[in-house]
């Protein structure tokens, strides 16, 4: 089992251009609003058409323009959720997945099968009413069982927790942690959270205004993601250009600071990257890969203390300058606006980027 | 007091109502699918009786299915039709000049249906045709009526092209539109001003029903939010 795509599309200004692939496994196209994770997921769906192109999945062509394939969507048996409630407002939850269960041809034991879903996904008490006597999470979870209904060889979830709030968020993401892991093909996760991606994915392939080419192990990603853009994907918030100055140690131009590497520093590296929460004020006798800043605010978070700094004291001049620390309640303590402080960067936790 | 002219302006209007419904149905749906260009260009032949001058189409009428034209001529040659100046002949006319309410309301509600529930609905395997019947006519239901009664409100009122094309012939052809005008001229002030009452009162139910329907599109939602509390 697995999809094979390398498509391209023109939409206006807007040009996108997907290549990955995937086994049996969860893919994340990780990326932000706007750069083409769903029109790449409508592609294989089958509702929106590539210029050009091949989709293969399981083996059978979907899409080849040079051979001039092109499966209607409803030969594909691909399930795609989609981010708002896509349930037929005009039918019950029983009706919506009855739908699905009488409308093949092979439709024996249609009724076995309905009650089967419903009681999987704990519809019970649900299946007579309509959409819209539901919440958020319950007509996801119910469109997930009519979706599961067409036993779809490949699974694909477009932003599928968007519109939902944290706590009904967090039930549906168990529920589809369930169900991925009972489904042996690929599943295809579309999402801009990349905590939602860390945690429900195997392998994650970033997405940028519309190109997507290269696929990672998600540890990778976010341990060592190679170039800026994948590294702000996957969430890293401090951000300096660099001039290489030995075998291990870098300037950082916008912190005005000589830094360490723990890794050697490659050629094409032009920006470093330090993730907030590795960042630490210095404890006394450290004397390398020290920055002094000046704090600009504080800001509290729930469980947290950010910290935004200005490097060396001058003030933020745009581009990537301004450091941002994350500290537990009791580490921010007598923290204050205007205070100097020193801060120390491990040079383990230090990402070197190319462009 | 003689009804005919009640009598011939609701079969009229019924019969080219049933026929706008339809054609304004489909050439909506298929005009919704057509690329942008072919689409404008479409949207403008379709909607051109909505602004033209009545007369206008009663004129395009005549040309066609007159005893001359390419349309009446072969009626009567085949079968001793007379497409004008009879009853039925106001369908023709009545029908064209309703068709761009009828082909615009249904339009305005296929496009504003949410287009991932045809998505999803391909996806999962349900032919074009099951979810055209079974998922995009109930969920425009409300505006496909809204456009159906506007439809028969045009077609009762009609007057221009009708005129032209079916003529005033009293127990033959005469409508209420062509009754009050023909009665106006004969100066029959107090038998006008029935008719003129009759048609205030058909208006007024009509757009009373197209306001409810507009009103219950919203409704049932409210409804059965105030339900959901409970699940």
């Amino acid at each position: 089992m697995s999809i094979y795509v390398d498509i391209r599309k023109k939409l206006g200004s807007f040009s996108l251009e997907a290549r990955f692939e995937a086994k049996d496994e969860t893919l994340a196209l990780l990326g932000a609003s706007g750069c083409g994770k769903s029109l790449t997921l409508k592609c294989v769906a089958g509702v929106e058409k590539p210029d050009s192109g091949v989709i293969l999945v399981n083996g059978r062509t979907f899409f080849d323009s040079e051979k001039g394939v092109n499966l209607p969507p409803q030969k594909r048996k691909v399930g795609m959720l989609f981010q708002n409630c896509s349930l037929f407002p005009n039918m019950t939850v029983k009706e919506n997945i009855l739908a699905v269960l009488t409308h093949a041809k092979n439709n024996a034991c249609a009724d076995a099968r309905l009650r089967s879903l419903i009681k999987r996904f704990y519809l019970e008490s649900l299946e007579n009413h309509y959409p819209c006597q539901l919440s958020g999470g319950q007509q996801q979870r119910a469109a997930l069982a009519r979706m599961m209904g067409r036993e779809p060889e490949i699974i694909m979830l477009d932003e599928p927790f968007s519109a939902l709030d944290s706590y009904l968020r967090w039930q549906l993401e168990l529920e589809l942690m369930k169900t991925l892991d009972g489904f042996r093909g690929t599943a295809i996760l579309v999402s801009h959270n990349r905590d939602e991606v860390y945690r429900l994915c195997d392998k994650v392939c970033p997405m940028e205004n519309g190109g997507a080419k290269k696929i990672y192990g998600k540890k990778e990603l976010f341990d060592n993601p190679g170039t800026l853009a994948e590294c702000m994907l996957s969430g890293c918030k401090n951000y300096s250009g660099i001039k290489k100055t030995g075998e291990k140690s870098v300037y950082a131009i916008d912190w005005e600071t000589e830094l360490k590497c723990a890794a050697p520093v490659p050629e094409n590296a032009v920006f470093i990257g330090v993730r907030a929460h590795y960042v630490t004020p210095a404890r006394d006798g450290e004397s390398d890969n020290i920055v002094p800043c000046r704090v600009s605010r504080v800001i509290d978070n729930l469980f947290s203390v950010i910290i935004m700094m200005s490097p060396r004291g001058i003030e933020q001049r745009g581009g990537y300058r301004g450091i941002r620390m994350e500290l537990s309640r009791q580490e921010a303590e007598g923290i204050k606006t205007g205070d100097l402080i020193n801060i120390y960067i491990d040079p383990k936790n230090i990402i070197l980027l190319s462009e | 007091m003689d009804w005919f002219p009640l009598y011939n302006s609701l079969r009229v209007a019924l019969f080219s109502t049933c026929i706008t419904f339809f054609a304004g149905i489909f050439a909506a749906h298929y005009a919704a699918k057509l690329p942008r260009v072919a689409k404008g260009a479409l949207d403008c032949l379709l909607t051109l009786p909505l602004v033209l001058p009545p007369t206008v189409v009663g004129f395009f009428l005549l040309k066609t299915i007159g005893p001359l034209g390419p349309v009446g001529s072969v009626a009567l040659r085949s079968s001793g039709l007379r497409l004008t100046m009879s009853w039925y002949s106001a369908i023709f006319s009545t029908s064209v000049v309703a068709f761009p309410l009828m082909y615009r309301t249904a339009r305005g509600a296929f496009e504003s249906l949410d287009k991932t529930l045809l998505y999803s609905g391909r996806t999962l395997g349900l032919s074009d045709t099951y979810l055209f019947w079974r998922v995009v006519i109930p969920n425009c239901k409300q505006g496909i009526l809204a456009g159906t009664v506007l439809a028969f409100a045009r077609a009762l009122g009609e007057y221009g092209a009708t005129s032209m094309v079916a003529g005033y012939i009293p127990g033959r052809t005469a409508m209420i539109s062509t009754t009050v005008y023909q009665l106006w001229r004969e100066g029959n002030d107090a038998l006008a001003y029935k008719w003129v009452a009759v048609n205030l009162i058909i208006s007024f139910v009509v757009l009373a029903a197209v306001n409810l329907l507009e009103s219950a599109r919203d409704k049932p939602k409210e409804h059965l939010e105030t339900l959901s509390g409970r699940t």
